[in-house]
């Protein structure tokens, strides 16, 4: 089979259809992790996923993660630190209790954490906060080291730097490899694992998926000794996440790294692929991580970065085989989520792709769920 | 009535932005010259600390008439108010007010488009907000150092490090030094070195003289450039300082600190020849690869650049209305172009925040000697280069980006099994480029043993700024008009 997209969910996808027992070419027109992958932050993150499809996901994909690390976790810096929710006010605890509530009857654990507990967790949290929620599950790992190591680990043969132009089909429509641009790979299966250009790739079979962009920017600091333990978050990052707006969106996501350094995320801005430095966003990244911690004030910022999260209509992922395209698969659209969905969305389409029964219900990821939109 | 000019900020107080603000303020316009330095010069006129009593620093500079012809200038205008320079003052970021963004400066002149945001140092703790119409960029360049076994010993120096080290503090880096690499800035630290009393042992340049013959064109249109090197030439003999054309350094050799280095021939393929390498006993090696512009802020306005360097017209305009670029960051050609380009910058922006437009910038004469002194300068860029397979020499153990200890070895496995194709790539794998200097002392390095172009990376801010500062930036008032 050919994966199309040598990010995290090509890599995990590759990774899990050879464990499979199927042989795999990951073909990408850049480097590993050249799109978005490279341009995130690493979360894993069951936390901010309300009950449903998505959060079955997410919980698939954590405990796969936790397999994962006992062979690669050091390669990847993978770091089960948790995550700890935090809310300034009484309403906004309310609200987060009962989001809190609804994911563990969905199976996540679930720690309430009051004001007087949070400074013993966090001891650099700014005072004066209601309370929040830990989420021992929520893990991290380094965006780019996983999808080589996964990459590397599959035993793929890894065609990067090579683009595909046309998804090949026999007489009877069904899917019979690509071409690119330095000659045809041929085999019966192809995913379409490329993450924001997935409605791209999805255009050369001939069908339509309405993936776009919406772009994020991440501050990185210098490096500084561990002070900030968990991923530490407000808790209208929820909300942002599932939100529709166009308008600029930002929410501190804070949290150290093995390597040091502290990053800062989570603006989410629906503006195409506009690469250009934005101050004002990135102002508000900074206004809202020195809310939360106060000793940043006097942190420097190294250096920032922008990537471009894929997201589809309704903020759930393409995933499975496509009814209008015998042999197609799609593994992408995973919003901001990409790197801790992988590894579930790696397994279900191996599960599919060997004709067996996925282990979550497929429905609600279904390509072609937004059909009669798109030619509407 | 000086209030109701025009305010355009010149960012560096080297040649290109004094140069620029000396005409942009004689045409009606009130410049803040901002520089990270205490005092005006830049890297090319550096001036030595006032309390060490230098009594002859112009042995240590040519052109020093012109220096105190732009020294005097300034003074003038800095009495006449005309001028404010604003010294010790690090530019992060410059911004495009929103309200104007797009539009042709000259249909709203009355808008102050931009606001550069400054660190005061040396703490860089502090900041301020400068507004202006019009912003002009002479940022410079910075050195390009090529790794090889043993650059990372006490005793290695910059070539620029060691020339800042002789013009600022006239201290004598060592006393045994071999200068070594490639560039025109090898010949003065060689010539300054030996000067200042220390015995050079040998200039080590991988560039030879077929380099130059075959360019003779390109540079015979400059003899006053042609001139300076044979003066040079002199010197170096005067001082005896054996001079290494088509040689390479292999390696540095030391324990504590650099006790010797290893030079070797280079064939015609541009690899060491075999049976060639020569041991030489010193205690300082300056090396150096060239220069490479400076551009973070170019970039960050959004500025469309040529390669490295950030692109302009005839009248030194970016792409971005408002903003003018002059000097090294448009292409590394030296002090004399830089003045060139400079004086051009000045004059278009003053025109166009005017309103007008300037003379046309072909009969000028400061036209004609950028076009010369261009030319000059693209021949010299094309006859000094770096052994064609210097990377090689590069060992795995060699440490490539020092900030984050890095070796050629991490680089090359991310390449060669963990499917990097890019800088980029290399650099999140393996974080090299991602410490405290960002990338600006080992990128072309990385790049070299990776295999991958040197693509500059974006990295606003410009330098790293406190998370308090940008979460509540001070804001000063607009200019009066």
């Amino acid at each position: 089979m050919v994966v199309v997209g040598a990010g995290m969910v090509g890599a995990a996808c590759a990774l899990y259809a050879a464990r499979a027992g199927l042989d795999v070419i990951l073909v990408d027109r850049g480097p590993v992790a050249g799109g978005t992958t490279g341009a995130g932050e690493g979360n894993l993150l069951v936390s901010d996923k309300e009950p449903g499809p998505e959060l079955h996901l997410a919980l698939l994909s954590a405990r796969l993660w936790g397999e994962l690390a006992q062979e690669l976790g050091t390669a990847v810096e993978y770091e089960p630190k948790g995550g700890l929710v935090v809310a300034s006010t009484p309403d906004g605890l309310t609200a987060l209790a009962r989001l809190a509530a609804g994911q563990r009857a969905a199976g996540v654990r679930t720690v309430p954490v009051d004001a007087s507990e949070l400074r013993s967790l966090e001891p650099h949290l700014a005072p004066g906060l209601a309370g929040g929620v830990l989420y021992p599950q929520d893990a991290q790992v380094m965006p780019t080291l996983a999808a080589a190591h996964l990459a590397r680990a599959s035993g793929a043969r890894l065609e990067t730097g090579r683009t595909v132009t046309r998804v090949l089909r026999g007489a009877d429509g069904a899917v019979r490899g690509v071409r690119t641009d330095r000659g045809d790979l041929l085999a019966p299966a192809v995913v379409n694992a490329a993450g924001t250009w997935g409605g791209e790739v999805a255009a050369l079979a001939g069908v339509p998926l309405p993936v776009l962009p919406r772009r994020g920017f991440v501050l990185v600091t210098e490096p500084l000794p561990r002070r900030v333990r968990h991923k530490v978050y407000a808790a209208d990052y929820v909300a942002d996440v599932a939100s529709d707006s166009a308008a600029l969106q930002t929410s501190p996501v804070v949290e150290g790294t093995a390597a040091g350094p502290v990053l800062i995320g989570a603006s989410r801005e629906r503006v195409g692929f506009d690469r250009s430095f934005s101050l004002p966003v990135v102002r508000a990244l900074a206004a809202g991580a020195t809310r939360l911690f106060p000793f940043l004030d006097d942190v420097r910022v190294m250096r920032t970065y922008l990537g471009f999260r894929p997201y589809l209509p309704d903020h759930l992922p393409a995933l499975g085989p496509d009814p209008r395209v015998p042999g197609l698969f799609h593994a992408c659209g995973h919003e901001g989520a990409g790197i801790g969905l992988a590894t579930g969305s790696g397994q279900l389409i191996a599960q599919a792709l060997t004709g067996g029964t996925p282990e979550l219900d497929l429905t609600p990821f279904r390509p072609d769920r937004f059909a009669e939109e798109a030619t509407a | 009535m000086s209030e109701r000019r025009p305010v355009l900020a010149v960012i560096g107080a080297g040649p290109a932005g004094l140069a620029a603000t000396l005409a942009a303020a004689a045409r009606g316009v009130r410049v803040t010259l901002i520089d990270s330095g205490t005092q005006a010069g830049g890297q090319f006129y550096r001036q030595p600390a006032p309390g060490l009593g230098a009594r002859r620093p112009q042995a240590l500079h040519h052109q020093w008439r012109t220096w105190e012809r732009l020294r005097t200038g300034l003074d003038t205008r800095l009495a006449d108010g005309r001028v404010t320079h604003l010294t010790d003052h690090h530019v992060c970021w410059v911004e495009r007010d929103s309200s104007v963004e797009g539009e042709p400066v000259r249909d709203d002149p009355a808008a102050p488009g931009f606001t550069v945001h400054a660190l005061l140092g040396p703490e860089q703790r502090e900041s301020v907000a400068i507004r202006a119409h019009g912003v002009l960029l002479a940022t410079g360049a910075y050195e390009k150092v090529l790794p090889f076994p043993g650059w990372t010993l006490p005793g290695v120096v910059t070539a620029g490090g060691a020339q800042a080290l002789l013009k600022g503090g006239l201290t004598l880096p060592g006393r045994t030094a071999v200068v070594a690499g490639t560039g025109p800035l090898l010949l003065p630290v060689a010539t300054g070195l030996a000067a200042a009393g220390a015995r050079v042992v040998a200039l080590v340049e991988s560039a030879g003289p077929r380099d130059f013959v075959r360019r003779s064109r390109s540079l015979a249109g400059a003899p006053d450039k042609l001139a300076e090197g044979a003066g040079y030439a002199a010197r170096l003999l005067r001082h005896r300082v054996s001079v290494k054309a088509r040689h390479t350094v292999l390696e540095a050799h030391g324990v504590e600190r650099l006790e010797s280095v290893t030079v070797a021939a280079l064939g015609p393929d541009g690899r060491p020849r075999p049976g060639t390498a020569l041991r030489l006993p010193c205690d300082t090696l300056a090396v150096g690869h060239g220069l490479l512009p400076h551009t973070d802020l170019a970039d960050g306005l959004g500025c469309r650049l040529d390669g490295p360097a950030v692109r302009v017209d005839d009248e030194q305009r970016t792409d971005v209305p408002g903003v003018w670029a002059a000097g090294e960051s448009t292409g590394v050609g030296g002090a004399a172009l830089s003045l060139a380009e400079g004086h051009l910058a000045g004059r278009s922006a003053a025109a166009r925040l005017h309103g007008t437009a300037p003379d046309p910038a072909r009969r000028t004469r400061a036209a004609r000697t950028r076009t010369r002194l261009r030319a000059f300068s693209e021949g010299l860029a094309g006859a000094f280069a770096p052994p064609a397979h210097w990377a090689e020499l590069v060992t795995d153990e060699t440490v490539v980006c020092r900030c984050e200890e890095v070796t050629a070895g991490a680089v090359r496995e991310a390449v060669g099994s963990l499917g990097a194709g890019d800088l980029r790539t290399v650099k999140l794998l393996t974080r090299a480029g991602m410490g405290w200097c960002q990338g600006r002392m080992c990128e072309s390095g990385v790049a070299g043993v990776a295999g991958c172009a040197a693509t500059p990376a974006r990295r606003l801010p410009a330098r790293p700024v406190p998370l308090g500062m940008l979460a509540a930036p001070t804001d000063d008032p607009p200019p009066a008009r």
